[in-house]
């Protein structure tokens, strides 16, 4: 399990990486390496040149701007999940975080990189979708903005041409009296999730204003359960409105596979969407 | 009964109570370089020259091999030969160990595949070159041609052919005795199960490695990385390479975990071992983790199709059980003493006035199994206590009660079953199974526990318990010797011929020797696992060491001492009977002052150029051996209290309890030591971890993220009692292996507890048990 | 360009190597620097054996190649008590409280909760639980590595106070 020949190259500014991706064929980028590494290590992938993001400058920190905060590519996701921004203002990526791996992959691993990487299971993707973010990606011609929605093109495939990278996501930060949580299963902790569920509840008085809930894990992408929104918005946060909602997902087309058929998968989806749902309401109510 | 104690011992039996050092919890002698970062594991170990070894696996499970085509990668940088079957023709096929049975040796496995391939992950070609990064880019450009042929996945389906002649079962493993027939139709009931345990394996955190060198200078081989059984594979390894046993040299560094499969004798070590005596340089090869997933042996998959026979009190009349053991492509070294194993000690700790068992030995395309860690016991103690249970269900009686009902008394002991096993009869040396099953019950609150638990099920929660009781065995003769020598500074080395796979075996045989000697535990050097330093030896396994060599270490410590006391005795003039050894110094006994001498000034006198040892063999040094004709039999029962998630069938223990009464612990931490870590290898076995394939025999489990082993997440607080109660009358020390009773029944406590949860007896049938499975099984419960 | 020449610090001491741009930090530590303390347990980045920290911070060494430490800070288990000096306060209460068997584990262990005990000098048994999810242990069940952490980390509290 050692990687097979490849040329390195550590720019050092976004253009350097642009020049790079315009004139290199069969080339990777390597943001932390958890996901990349493994694969080059048991040769499942076989770049011919490795672009090491490591020491490109502009590519980390997490900033409040506007009603968004904005996290570079390459922020490594111990840092995102340890920010005091990120803990008040974005809880449910905090909460999600926890779940990625272990302390030792994120304290390599980055928010860039996983997103960029797009497993079907990974928790941070569909936090992201959960939260409506904006990815700023660039290449020779510019930054270009992109929804989290249209960034899934296909089984771990990112709507990325191949002399663009991903520079930074904007998440929007929900209005006050917003309630989220996360919740998955996995055989074991750190694991990659048999099926996650991020939920976001805005609620206006006794009545659900706004619902977004997305499961991880069940297909190819993240899945956003927009009928189940639209059933939750207007109605009280009730066992009965949760269970309709949750519900739901007996419909939904789910992967399968030995450990975790289609009819799991969509037992474990209402189930888990339920129970996220339960503590975003009582999370709201606080 | 006293079979393996000498006359000479049998006068010095440890006496019953903690030691001055055997007994108590002392800190490892092994622990210093481990945790400095300093141990000697089989990938530290490098020579000037060396040529890293790369295997080119079988990428199908069954297919007939037409051409190895390796000359691109022969030109590759780097690269120094490319072997493929023809290369090593000479060599026969890997052996295995002595057996009863018969006609196995056509099953065997080749070093290098010939012409056909018989399982994802067998060798078909290596590759030696200078550096590892180079040897796995020039093993990709080998070519393998072969044409697929139908797979066998399934042991319970017919068996197949092998090859021209063969067919895939090589053997029916069959043991009986008493009216069977006759029991059944006096039965006042019959109880009928079908069981499975998956197929899962030691998985050891080290991979295997082995390291030849050929010495020219002095015509040595040497193999370094290994493990386990180094007598035996010195002598296999010369006798397949056509060399004297004394010319090849196994040594053993640190051991990063056994389990079974570490150190049998697999392909790679006789391929780095011809290839040093070929290529004339130092050849290491070091397994890689998706290598050791298809390469390494695997275990314990089994079906069982059971019958009980019952009177109207629960009491067994008779079991007859018929079994599929999935071997896997080959017969590796073990033979087939997995299924040996599960046919002999299926009947546990109960009184069976009858029995009959066939184990169909069949073979599949998937990776070879052997033992792993409580070797067809794990699999029988789940089919057993799952009849119990269903016993119980049937008859309308307790868990405990049934059991209770069919345990072998005390007063039976020793108890001899017609049956054997490993080539010895079944008795059962020592025991007191109704008690220790009290003293568990009560340890654990098991009454409480149920008023408890149906408080909690009325309040909707899904909770269970279950139990199982469990029978092991350890201490396999033959034999074992130690030579223990003092030297002229007083500094005690013992060599033995066992091996260390990480357990302890250094600290335990040194606090028996200190404790023999009266000498300070940590200063006494243990060699094991070197050829080089003692003739003959019988390694780690089955539990044998604390044992086997454990008595061996007493009798040569409890020698050398006779020996010191006897020159000290001359030299303070006074009768060795009135002497003592307390910190290395010779005293009087009754602690009154007087004249002393230390171990040291003792050896010096008895070196060879002290004038009173002319005519004699010099040395302050004994080598003793111990034999044993039987096993003895550790035994206890494990408790398990669990909840079911019912959204996602997700089981989570909350508590567990192992009792093991092991006869004598030399030391308790470590004991519970083993016993904790077999529970979380039994919790894996349990409910985790399975080696997939999928329908064309393509391993699915090949990552750590898919073979999926119990992280310090799953792991539950585990209570351990360990008793004392039943010394075997085996041995000098009283002792019996503690390897493997905390993996043992694991499995059976986990299903009845699952059973319990879901309030249907007998819904749990396979191991492990899936979430996915318990969440379908909610879905049929009432 | 298939090798190039790194400078880097290894538990306290500046090295300078040629390594090949594909070999891993941890076969750099071992092959090339002679430091074999960090083990290879899985090279996909899931057992944790080959923990090493790089500018204090735990990391998969199998998961970084070598180059990217150029010009970083890398501690193994060898520089946890270097110099044959006295046990680390870790190293000392797993071997009083038989946190290791065969030891194969035990570095990645270490570095890990090296870097956990200073984050969080005073953690409960749950949060030492949690700190060691991503180190796989085959020998020992874990409990007594917990037991030594939390005697560890009093040690260590002492020390400072």
């Amino acid at each position: 399990m050692k990687p097979a020949p490849f040329a390195y190259h550590d720019p050092r500014s976004i253009e350097e990486v642009l020049d790079l991706l315009a004139s290199l064929d069969n080339a990777r980028l390597l943001a932390g390496g958890q996901s990349l590494m493994p694969m080059l290590n048991m040769r499942v992938a076989f770049p011919d040149h490795l672009i090491d993001l490591n020491r490109v400058e502009g590519l980390t920190g997490i900033m409040e701007e506007g009603g968004s905060i904005r996290i570079g590519a390459m922020t490594r996701q111990r840092d995102i999940e340890e920010s005091e921004v990120i803990r008040a203002r974005l809880p449910l990526l905090a909460e999600a975080l926890s779940h990625v791996g272990h302390r030792q992959t994120r304290n390599r691993g980055t928010i860039g990189g996983s997103l960029c990487n797009l497993d079907p299971s990974a928790e941070l993707v569909a936090v992201a979708t959960a939260l409506d973010a904006v990815l700023e990606v660039q290449g020779s011609a510019g930054i270009r903005e992109l929804s989290i929605h249209d960034f899934p093109v296909g089984f771990m495939t990112p709507a990325l041409a191949p002399e663009e990278m991903l520079t930074a996501i904007r998440l929007p930060v929900p209005p006050a009296g917003h309630g989220t949580a996360f919740t998955e299963f996995a055989r074991r902790h750190g694991d990659y999730a048999i099926v996650s569920a991020a939920v976001l509840l805005v609620l206006e008085g006794s009545r659900i204003a706004r619902a977004s809930l997305t499961l991880g894990g069940v297909g190819a992408g993240p899945l956003r359960l927009r009928t189940a929104e639209a059933m939750l918005v207007g109605g009280a946060p009730s066992e009965a409105t949760f269970g309709a909602a949750a519900a739901e997902c007996a419909g939904i087309e789910a992967m399968s596979d030995p450990q975790a058929p289609a009819w799991y998968r969509r037992r474990l989806s209402a189930v888990l969407t339920r129970r996220a749902l339960e503590t975003a309401a009582a999370r709201a109510a606080v | 009964m006293m079979d393996g104690i000498t006359p000479e011992a049998a006068r010095h039996i440890l006496p019953a109570g903690p030691g001055k050092v055997v007994g108590r919890g002392v800190a490892r002698i092994e622990d210093g370089p481990l945790l400095r970062g300093e141990g000697r594991f089989a990938a530290d170990v490098n020579f000037p020259r060396q040529l890293h070894m790369r295997v080119v696996r079988a990428e199908l499970a069954h297919a007939r091999l037409l051409r190895v085509d390796a000359s691109a990668a022969r030109t590759m940088p780097g690269v120094v030969a490319v072997w493929t079957a023809e290369d090593v023709a000479e060599i026969p096929p890997i052996p295995f160990r002595a057996t009863k049975v018969r006609g196995l040796e056509p099953y065997c496995q080749p070093v290098l595949a010939r012409d056909r391939l018989r399982y994802v992950g067998e060798p078909v070609a290596v590759v030696f070159a200078d550096d590892a990064y180079r040897a796995e880019d020039a093993a990709e450009m080998v070519v393998v041609e072969a044409e697929e042929l139908p797979v066998l996945l399934d042991a319970t389906a017919p068996p197949a052919e092998f090859a021209p002649g063969l067919d895939t079962e090589p053997t029916v493993v069959r043991k009986e005795y008493g009216e069977v027939g006759a029991a059944f139709r006096a039965a006042h009931a019959v109880v009928e199960l079908e069981l499975s345990v998956g197929r899962h394996s030691g998985v050891p955190l080290e991979t295997r490695g082995a390291i030849a060198r050929y010495d020219a200078s002095s015509d040595v081989l040497e193999l370094h990385g290994t493990a386990k059984k180094q007598h035996w594979n010195r002598d296999e390894i010369a006798r397949l390479l056509g060399r004297p046993p004394n010319g090849v040299h196994l040594f053993e560094g640190h051991v990063g975990g056994g389990f079974g499969v570490r150190g049998e004798l697999y392909p790679e070590d006789l391929l780095v071992c011809a290839a040093a005596l070929r290529l004339r340089r130092p050849i290491k090869w070091i397994e890689d983790r998706r290598e050791h997933f298809v390469a390494t042996n695997h275990s314990r998959e089994q079906h069982h199709r059971i019958r009980a026979a019952v009177d109207a009190e629960g009491r067994l009349l008779a079991i007859d059980d018929a079994f599929f053991h999935d071997q896997g492509a080959y017969v590796r070294t073990h033979g087939a003493r997995v299924a040996d194993l599960a046919a002999g000690m299926l009947p546990g700790p109960y009184r069976l006035p009858a029995y009959r068992v066939a184990g169909h030995f069949r073979l599949t395309n998937k990776t070879p199994a052997a033992t792993y860690r409580a070797p067809g016991r794990f699999e029988t103690t789940f089919v057993r206590e799952r009849l119990m249970d269903a016993i119980a269900h049937r008859l309308g009686l307790d868990p405990v009660e049934v059991r209770r009902r069919n345990l072998v008394a005390a007063a039976e002991m020793p108890f001899a079953r017609p049956l054997d096993t490993l080539g010895t009869d079944i008795i059962l040396d020592s025991g007191d199974y109704e008690g220790l099953l009290d003293k568990a019950l009560a340890r654990f609150g098991w009454d409480a526990m149920q008023e408890e638990l149906a408080a909690r099920r009325a309040a909707g929660e899904c909770v269970g318990a279950g139990l199982a009781f469990f029978v092991e065995k350890s201490g396999l003769g033959p034999s074992d010797g130690v030579r223990i020598s003092i030297d002229a500074t007083g500094a005690v080395e013992l060599v033995s011929g066992a091996a260390s796979v990480g357990q302890g075996v250094e600290t335990v045989l040194a606090q028996i020797c200190a404790e023999a000697l009266g000498v300070d535990y940590a200063r006494v050097r243990v060699v094991h696992g070197r050829t080089d330093r003692i003739e003959f030896g019988n390694g780690a396994h089955a539990s044998r060491v604390t044992v086997m060599s454990g008595s061996a270490t007493w009798e040569a410590a409890l020698a050398v001492r006779e020996m010191a006391l006897e020159t000290a005795g001359t030299l303070l003039q006074l009768p060795p009977s009135e002497l003592t050894i307390a910190e290395g110094v010779v005293c009087r006994a009754d602690g009154a002052t007087g004249p002393s001498v230390t171990l040291a000034e003792v050896a010096r006198r008895m070196g060879p150029n002290a004038p009173e040892m002319r005519g004699r063999t010099p040395g302050l040094t004994a080598e003793r051996w111990f034999w044993s004709d039987h096993m003895a039999y550790p035994y206890g029962v494990h408790l398990a209290q669990l909840r079911i998630d019912r959204g996602t069938g997700a089981v989570t223990v909350e508590r567990y309890l192992v009792a093991n009464d092991i006869g004598r612990a030399i030391n308790p931490v470590l004991v519970e030591g083993q016993i904790r870590g077999g529970f979380a290898q039994g919790l894996g076995g349990a409910l985790f971890e399975e080696f997939r394939y999928d329908p064309q025999g393509q391993p699915l489990s090949t990552t750590f993220a898919d073979y999926l082993i119990p992280t310090i997440a799953e792991m539950p607080v585990v209570d351990v009692l360990i008793a004392e109660d039943a010394p075997s009358p085996l041995n000098p020390l009283g002792v019996k292996g503690a390897g493997e009773g905390g993996t043992n029944a694991v499995g059976a406590a986990f299903a009845a507890a699952v059973d319990d949860a879901l309030r249907r007896p007998g819904a749990v049938t396979s191991l492990p048990i899936l979430p996915a499975q318990v969440r379908r099984m909610l879905d049929g419960a009432a | 360009m298939t090798a190039r020449r790194i400078a880097l610090t290894v538990n306290g001491a500046r090295h300078e190597a040629e390594t090949p741009v594909r070999q891993h930090l941890a076969d750099f530590l071992r092959g090339t620097l002679g430091l074999t303390g960090t083990h290879l347990g899985c090279e996909h980045g899931v057992c944790g054996a080959c923990t090493v920290l790089l500018d204090g911070r735990a990391v998969r060494a199998c998961l970084i190649l070598a180059v990217q430490a150029e010009g970083r800070s890398v501690t193994t288990v060898e520089g946890l008590a270097p110099d044959n000096g006295p046990l680390h306060p870790l190293q000392a209460a797993f071997c009083a409280n038989h946190g290791l068997q065969c030891g194969f584990c035990t570095p990645g262990m270490l570095t890990t909760l090296a870097e956990f005990l200073k984050d969080s000098p005073d953690p409960t048994e749950e949060e030492v639980r949690v700190a060691i999810s991503g180190n796989l242990c085959r020998c020992t069940g874990y409990d007594s590595i917990v037991a030594a952490t939390m005697e560890a980390a009093r040690a260590l509290r002492e020390a400072r106070a």
